[in-house]
């Protein structure tokens, strides 16, 4: 019962089983998982590629592919840590996994691995539409680092959603992470291109993080030569750490109340 | 080493202090009950124990280290309270996943059978019972096969067989050289399972020792009979602590129980069903919780 140390294997178990579980849940509520994973997609049928031609300046199709994967990415890190968060934090149920030697990493890690599992999903139905419907047609490589940058740049975003999900009060917080997520991707330029919006809108956007990973994405798939990427990248590590701080704020000082 | 130790803790709450200045050592292998009216501190022990919450002033240790470390945390077991459990998993599968939490787990089937939870291994913690679902909290807490165990509250909305059967499990596993802190308002179940007392009232102790020392603090007895003699009246001479009424009966609480018989067969001749009684521990708790000793309800 004193063994001070686990073997590297054990805790390799504990990680595979909290995120299996994790995926299991998911799995088993639909009702939860499959709106985020299918409204991106209905959105982009109807705006990107029932609306698209029109414009001369991009390739509607690819550019609304690519926008609306960005909005649809964000959603299961958002809702997956900000809503499930702080609904086990409500339960009292993240208690007794703090007060259990559970590492914190494995938990954290489980909850990003699922994120990330519904962000494959999105991408992978958008491009889909995309290819079969649109006619979009990038280089192989193309499409591979569009996906990567896609699913990695989730990643803050979960780190928002464990902030909130933490920080903000168990009831309080669905509502916040709903009313943040519109007015986000709206204001980022993921529903109507950024060129189309007044100036001081335009102005606005860098402040927000879904403006960068947009910036990103639409540089990977070829539809915005003129981004300076590192700054993105820059900015995007910046608000992840800036999440990831108030997050564990919000760890330590938890009341659970 | 003692198994858990609070040193002058204090906890406050906003402008609400929940601990004041408590000195509390858990030694190894006894049974603790922490008793206490809601709101008395017990929870807010538990969780300074266990790391859960920093005291503002004073310390916690637990088995020799800072509660919040692993090398503590691998030899505790919990059952905190919670207002649900996950609902998308399993019962072995919540214990699965807490099991691979420990160096040296229980396996899965020793805590379902120690919890009572034969034949529920495949069921959706959805269609749990309350009574159910209690028990696999209680299972989560053994699957560590702790050295010391935490369990807050661990009966409450538990039918009186459920209970009872639950009683018999902590004392085998207090048997097995477990040390045991439990929390309860629960005073039959303090008396029936602890080693020790600590009453806590308002964020202080107020008394502790043996259940039958804490019962021996107050010598009352309980009269009890059917009288038309008014309970304001009753309640305002002055060998009456306390006064209740239930059903048809008046319940007194006194330490001169022949003078309060012979005063109350003076005012009500008919009086009927007079009992006198030796006051249990709900008694002796409640003396010793309530600030003022006369109350009217």
């Amino acid at each position: 019962m004193t063994t001070e140390s686990m073997s590297m294997s054990s805790v390799a178990r504990c990680y595979a089983l909290e995120a299996g579980y994790q995926l299991l849940s998911l799995a088993r509520m639909p009702a939860f998982a499959l709106p985020t994973i299918l409204f991106p997609a209905m959105f982009y049928v109807f705006f990107g590629l029932m609306f698209g031609g029109g414009s001369s300046r991009v390739n509607v199709p690819t550019y609304m592919m690519v926008t609306f994967s960005t909005f649809g990415v964000i959603a299961p890190a958002l809702f997956g840590f900000g809503v499930s968060v702080a609904g086990e934090r409500g339960l009292g149920w993240l208690r007794l996994k703090r007060a259990s030697p559970m590492p914190p990493g494995a938990y954290l890690a489980a909850k990003t691995v699922t994120a990330m599992a519904s962000a494959l999903a999105v991408v992978l139905i958008l491009f889909t539409l995309g290819a079969y419907f649109g006619n979009v047609t990038m280089p192989d490589g193309s499409w591979l680092l569009l996906a990567v940058t896609l699913i990695a740049g989730s990643l803050p975003f979960c780190a928002l959603g464990l902030a909130i999900g933490l920080n903000i009060g168990t009831q309080a917080a669905p509502a916040v992470v709903n009313l943040i997520y519109m007015p986000l991707a709206f204001l980022s330029g993921l529903w109507v291109p950024l060129y189309l919006f007044p100036d001081w809108i335009q102005h606005l956007a860098p402040a927000l993080p879904p403006y960068h990973l947009a910036r990103l994405a639409l540089h990977a798939a070829g539809q915005a030569p003129e981004v300076n990427w590192p700054v993105n990248l820059a900015a995007l590590g910046g608000f992840t750490l800036l999440f990831a701080l108030i997050a564990r704020r919000g760890w330590r000082r938890m009341k659970e109340a | 080493m003692s198994a858990a130790e609070l040193v002058k803790a204090s906890k406050r709450y906003g402008k609400i202090t929940a601990l004041d200045d408590v000195d509390l050592t858990v030694e190894r292998g006894e049974v603790l009950a922490l008793l206490g009216p809601n709101g008395a501190g017990k929870t807010t022990t538990v969780q300074l124990l266990m790391g859960l919450i920093r005291p503002e002033a004073g310390r916690a240790r637990l088995l020799g280290h800072d509660p919040r470390s692993l090398a503590a945390r691998r030899r505790c077991g919990a059952m905190l309270q919670v207002s649900g459990v996950p609902a998308t998993l399993r019962v072995a599968e919540h214990l699965k996943l807490f099991a691979s939490y420990y160096p040296q787990p229980l396996n899965v089937r020793e805590a379902i059978r120690a919890a009572g939870l034969d034949g529920l291994e495949a069921r959706p913690v959805l269609k749990l019972s309350g009574g159910q679902r209690q028990r696999l909290m209680f299972a989560l807490a053994l699957i560590g096969d702790p050295e010391l165990l935490f369990l807050d509250e661990p009966t409450v909305g538990l039918d009186v067989t459920a209970r009872r059967r639950f009683w018999q499990v902590i004392r085998r596993l207090a048997g097995e050289g477990r040390t045991i802190l439990l929390t309860t308002h629960y005073l039959e179940e303090a008396d029936a399972l602890a080693d020790r007392i600590v009453v806590l009232n308002r964020g202080s102790i107020v008394a502790q020792g043996s259940p039958s020392e804490i019962k021996s603090r107050t010598a009352n007895r309980r009269v009890r009979c059917r009288t038309r003699v008014p309970t304001d009246t009753v309640a305002r001479w002055e060998q009456v602590q306390r006064v209740r009424v239930d059903a048809a009966s008046l319940e007194i609480l006194t330490a001169e129980a022949e003078a309060v018989v012979r005063r109350l067969l003076d005012a009500d001749p008919q009086l009927s069903g007079l009992e006198v009684a030796g006051a249990g521990l709900e008694e002796a708790f409640l003396d010793l919780t309530e600030n003022d000793g006369r109350e009217a309800a």
